[in-house]
């Protein structure tokens, strides 16, 4: 709750950053989600009722309301990347993290989810982990990708 | 035969947010003459370049800015459009990422122009990277002397502040993007009023996209005249193209207005590979038109695309092959637009939900010519009735592919997929 | 005024420059449909119903919210409008649960209406998107499954009521009107008010049914069942068997209620009276004595509940008196089961009322007196006539019956309560006799008559400055509330109704099909009363013999020990 509160008082507690305010708060909670409870905070200190609040968080797809892997891996399946053969770069992934889209892998690492175009067609069909854009993908590249990820997390915890 | 370079000329060749290097590059030169000409001699200047909106409504930016400069109350604000969304589109992403000073120049000027103390940069929340190098930019111009107080001793003082979207692709609607600035759920507003007149905090608000904007300063730096002279007789300047999909060398590319459409994608782009036909070019992103090569001779301009019953939109260009299912591909565009509908009015709440359905139909077996035939009445009563330009521009695809496709839709309905793309569950193979 | 010319389907009408295409075709007598649409609340254009052709302008116009200009030519049902309104109802239709027969709001239903009039016949769609299930764990029901997205209760909840407690959220295919998190309305601030139950034009929003409960403690033999009626049931119940609104139908209503087997059939305008004597006799202690001011009325539960989440430093300011409704419980079950020679546990308290905030008061915790809840059962005005159809009455042509006695005699003061300014103008009427020690003849408060959102008023009563407000509708309450607090204003005395209106405009009033008339509906059923008051030969309530013989044999004076005990209670912060 610190956090929220110093997040909080950094936007001087502005109905306006809401969105802002959301995004920051996510990324702290290490699940990719917002917590109840956080919400209620916000919806407290920003003076808005709590309807209001979670109609703003449920209408934008960057936001959960409920804990995500730590990180969150997007297929994207607009047009562009669908004729480029996004739907094998789905398959493959499924089958990497034994997971289906909308889930999340037992160890919560990850989270598989569909996304809309996220402006990486001139390297279709890529992926988005995180912040992180990959592009021109084939089963050895997402592979490595999704080795590079389990890695970094086992270096980040010695 | 990439030979205009407007707007893409520092890119790769700069460190992105570096001051020193866009000057060093000849930036900040169109402010610098822009704060010793008159207001009105600048909007003069940007009439006569002929510069159209780039975010795909081409609206003439010089009648916009000459409008919002009429305007007597205030505050004003200047926004940037960088919600980029608009599936097969990633040429914003070029500037902000390569050349961000380019558009912090353009708003400046516009600032300047209109009085303007507070300007917002709106960018998509999957640019996350980017945005930090926009903030970077701003930060260091402010260092410069280029933003913030007193901007080149003229007394203007100007901010700019970076706002980031949260995944909603209806927030590059403008009226649903100032909705987001101000923390809302993006869903657009009823216009009347306009933007211009009640915008941003309800204030008059000049809002462009990040290409716009970015041609600004060329335009007062080298004269309309120069810019115009780029383009066609209703075109002027040059346009970032954004070539994607079954095309060897994709990617962005700035081209002036007159190259057709047959130039970019072949000798440009490199043509289709791997021994396969071209079937159709999806234009202007998911929200455009769908239409076969007959129509690639067609030059790059609004008015000649606008004959042709096509509109240029953000400048994607997105090429399928022939190894693609029409239908199938009419249900992948359709299932964007069920996701990333505000939900506000019934048409394209509903509507694009129904697309959907009646597509997923004909591409399981379960189509039937009156699943046809509805497709085209639903598509045009979305097309007239819905609230925004999302809805009414969301059945664009289906109504193009029905148009040239007709034939195919109608196998899907007797079971057949000649691209095998669909399974059909066993219908039409008796 | 400006006015502008323009073309409707031919014909030339005149219209002032701020009307909406909605508006100037009214004057030529073109009803455009609509369904989203709500004058002065929710004027959004989202439904798309109501789409016009406007001659040179591309693609469909909504006629709510656009504006006429010089020279306008419109088309309101050439083929491809009445084509497009048809296309649009069968994708509202896709996502509704068509369950018409079953529905409360059968053959009272917008949707429904407007799928006759436009030829909607069979909906060409399977699917259906996922909008939740029913949720039946508080006094209001939301079936989301039935819910157009029309935001009209939405807009309520929030403008109105200043509650918030529902409003979109998600979007695309997936968008709801939803509580946060889909939670039980009861989880959050909501007041019960059942506004937007009256708005919604589907049957999305009802109250929760206790009809059946109502029937079984009838058919008790056991039970000694007794029913009070409140005094905006009155005037509106008659709407139901298609009488006008603001008929008085108290004589039918009761002979109704004994022929559905009620052993007694008493009066809340009794308890009115009972009120105004407790909570005229706390005004003259709190002004006497120091006491917290302003006071501040009880009897609106929806309003409690709203003080009570949302205005914790008002919570003393609020009258100790607990409301009519709960007062005429108590008694029932004290003095009256005393006179009666009845066990007390025996008798069932049944009322009727226009509101749905009454089924919350009945149930909160503290509104008991020896272990006993006042109330037992709470039906609204809807309810009722539907028990009455039920059972095959047909109440237009029954004959009149009065009220038992004990607790059925009343005055023209508990009559007003159920219009807003009544509870203000009946306690002036007593404190002013009261003070002067005379019968005034001058009885009319029309100063703090009227439908506006706040009244104040200053009362000169034996030269004693009376300073007075009088609030409907949450939304006025806060702004009045804040007004206090800041220090801007300050009062005496303050009468709150949670409803527009006050109770003669409900949450558990009939439903007004006809949005667009529901001004005129609420100001016949205000008259409605009004006029019983004027008809009353007794108009003041301490005048109630009844009230008189009740504090003789049983209560000594209002604000005795034993009141307290029985017809007082305290609040929450919540």
């Amino acid at each position: 709750m610190e956090k929220v509160r110093e997040v909080l008082s950094r936007y001087g507690n502005q109905k306006e950053s809401l969105i802002q305010i959301m995004l920051e708060l996510q990324q702290l909670s290490g699940n990719n989600y917002l917590p109840a409870e956080w919400v209620a905070a916000v919806s407290e200190a920003l003076q808005m009722p709590l309807s209001k609040v979670y109609g703003v968080i449920t209408f934008y797809a960057m936001f959960n309301t409920s804990p995500k892997g730590k990180f969150i891996v997007e297929v994207c399946k607009s047009g562009p990347c669908h004729v480029s053969g996004a739907e094998n770069v789905l398959c493959m992934l499924e089958e990497e993290l034994g997971i289906k889209a909308g889930e999340t892998t037992c160890d919560g690492i990850f989270t598989l989810q569909l996304s809309s175009c996220f402006g990486a067609c001139d390297i279709a069909p890529a992926i988005k982990v995180g912040e992180s854009v990959y592009g021109n993908l084939t089963r050895e590249k997402l592979k490595d990708i999704i080795v590079s990820y389990r890695e970094g997390l086992k270096y980040a915890k010695c | 035969m990439q030979s205009a370079k407007v707007l893409s000329a520092r890119f790769g060749a700069i460190k992105p947010d570096s001051v020193e290097e866009y000057v060093a590059a000849g930036g900040y030169e169109g402010l610098k003459k822009a704060v010793g000409m008159q207001p009105e001699d600048i909007i003069e200047e940007i009439k006569k370049a002929n510069l159209f909106g780039r975010g795909g409504a081409a609206y003439p930016t010089g009648i916009k800015w000459e409008q919002a400069y009429a305007i007597k109350k205030g505050p004003k604000y200047m926004v940037c459009n960088a919600d980029e969304g608009e599936p097969g589109t990633f040429k914003d992403k070029h500037i902000l990422a390569e050349d961000p000073l380019e558009l912090i120049e353009g708003m400046t000027i516009g600032a300047f122009i209109m009085g303007s103390n507070e300007g917002y940069i709106y960018i998509r929340g999957e640019y996350a990277a980017i945005q930090r190098t926009v903030k970077s930019a701003i930060e260091n111009a402010k260092k410069a002397g280029y933003l913030g107080e007193n901007i080149l001793g003229t007394g203007l003082d100007f901010d700019i502040k970076v706002i980031s979207g949260a995944g909603a692709y209806v927030c590059g609607e403008n009226t649903a993007l100032v909705e987001s600035i101000e923390g809302k759920t993006g869903r657009p507003r009823q216009k009347p009023p306009y933007i211009k007149n009640c915008g941003l905090y309800m204030m008059p608000t000049i809002l462009n996209n990040v290409e716009t904007y970015s041609c600004i300063p060329w335009i007062v730096k080298e004269g309309g005249d120069s810019f115009s002279s780029m383009g066609t007789e209703f075109s002027g300047g040059t346009k970032l193209m954004c070539l994607s999909g079954n095309v060897a060398n994709r990617g962005v590319y700035e081209v002036p207005f007159g190259t057709t459409l047959r130039e970019l994608i072949y000798d440009m782009g490199g043509g289709i590979p791997d021994g396969r036909k071209l079937k159709f070019v999806h234009l202007g992103g998911s929200s455009g038109a769908c239409f076969p090569e007959s129509l690639l001779d067609t030059a790059i301009c609004y008015n000649t695309l606008k004959k042709s019953g096509l509109s240029l939109g953000s400048g994607a260009v997105l090429v399928v092959d022939d190894s693609h299912c029409a239908v199938d591909y009419a249900k992948i565009v359709m299932e964007f637009f069920e996701e990333e509908s505000c939900g506000k009015c019934t048409p394209c709440r509903e509507g694009n939900q129904r697309l959907v359905e009646l597509l997923e139909r004909l591409t399981t077996g379960k189509g039937t010519l009156d699943d046809i035939e509805r497709l085209k009445s639903l598509s045009q009563t979305m097309k007239t009735t819905s609230f925004c330009g999302l809805g009414q521009s969301a059945p664009t695809a289906v109504i193009t592919l029905l148009k040239y496709f007709e034939e195919e839709f109608k196998a899907h309905a007797a079971g057949q997929c000649e691209n095998g793309k669909c399974n059909m569950h066993g219908k039409g193979a008796e | 005024m400006e006015m502008i010319n323009i073309k409707i389907d031919g014909l030339d009408v005149s219209v002032p420059k701020s009307a909406t295409i909605l508006q100037a075709a009214r004057q030529l007598q073109i009803e455009i449909p609509t369904l989203c649409y709500m004058k002065g609340l929710n004027e959004v254009g989202s439904c798309r119903i109501c789409v016009v052709e406007v001659e040179g302008w591309r693609g469909l116009h909504p006629a709510c919210v656009t504006k006429v200009s010089e020279g306008l030519s419109v088309k309101t049902s050439s083929s491809t409008v009445r084509e497009s309104r048809k296309n649009i109802l069968e994708l509202i239709m896709a996502n509704h649960d068509r369950e018409c027969l079953s529905c409360p709001r059968n053959q009272n239903c917008e949707l429904q209406k407007l799928c006759n009039e436009m030829g909607v016949e069979a909906v060409p769609y399977e699917k259906r998107a996922d909008r939740g299930t029913i949720d039946k764990s508080s006094y209001i029901v939301r079936d989301p499954g039935k819910c157009v997205l029309c935001g009209r209760c939405a807009a309520v909840c929030s403008d109105i009521q200043n509650v918030g407690v529902i409003n979109y959220a998600h979007r695309g295919a997936h968008t709801s009107v939803t509580t946060p998190y889909g939670d039980s309305l009861s989880e959050h601030s909501c007041i019960n008010c059942g506004q937007c139950i009256k708005i919604c034009p589907v049957g999305a929003l009802q109250e929760r049914d206790d009809t059946g409960k109502v029937w079984n403690a009838v058919e008790d033999n056991e039970l000694h069942v007794v029913v009070q009626t409140a005094p905006a049931v009155r005037v509106a119940l008659g709407e139901e068997f298609g009488m006008q609104p603001g008929t008085d139908v108290e004589g039918k209503m009761v002979t109704a209620l004994k022929r559905l087997g009620f052993d007694r059939v008493f009066d809340t305008n009794f308890s009115a009276d009972l009120t105004i004597m407790e909570e005229g006799t706390e005004l003259l202690n709190r002004l006497n004595n120091g006491g917290r001011l302003p006071l501040i009325t009880s009897c609106s539960p929806g309003w409690i509940k709203f003080c009570e989440h949302n205005y914790h430093d008002f919570i003393d300011n609020l009258s100790s008196c607990k409301s009519p409704q709960q007062m005429f419980g108590a008694v029932a079950k004290s003095y009256y089961a005393h006179k009666a020679g009845i066990d007390a546990k025996k008798v069932f308290v049944v009322s009727v009322m226009p509101c749905t905030a009454k089924k919350f008061e009945a149930d909160r915790e503290e509104l008991k007196v020896d272990g006993l809840r006042d109330v037992d059962a709470v039906i609204t005005t809807r309810e009722l006539a539907k028990m009455i159809k039920q059972s095959g009455i047909q109440f237009a042509e029954l004959p009149d019956s009065g009220f038992d006695s004990l607790m059925g005699v009343s005055t023209g003061a508990g009559a007003i309560f159920g219009n807003t300014g009544g509870v203000m103008e009946a306690a002036l009427r007593t404190v002013a006799d009261l003070l002067t020690a005379k019968d005034l003849n001058d009885i009319e408060y029309t100063s703090v008559r009227g439908m506006e959102g706040i009244r104040e008023a200053n009362v000169v009563i034996n030269g004693m400055d009376l300073r007075v407000a009088v609030v409907n509708g949450t939304a006025n309450a806060s702004k009045l509330l804040d007004k206090i607090r800041s220090g801007e204003a300050a009062y005496h005395f303050i009468e709150v109704m949670a409803c527009p209106g006050g109770c003669v405009n409900g949450g558990g009033q009939p439903i007004i099909m006809d949005k667009s008339a529901a001004e005129e509906v609420k100001r016949m059923r205000i008259e409605g009363i009004y006029g019983i008051d004027r008809d009353r030969e007794l108009r003041k309530s301490h005048k109630n013999p009844e009230i008189k013989e009740m504090y003789e044999e049983y209560m000594d004076n209002p604000g005795s020990h034993k009141a307290h005990q029985l017809l007082h209670t305290h609040y929450v912060k919540r």
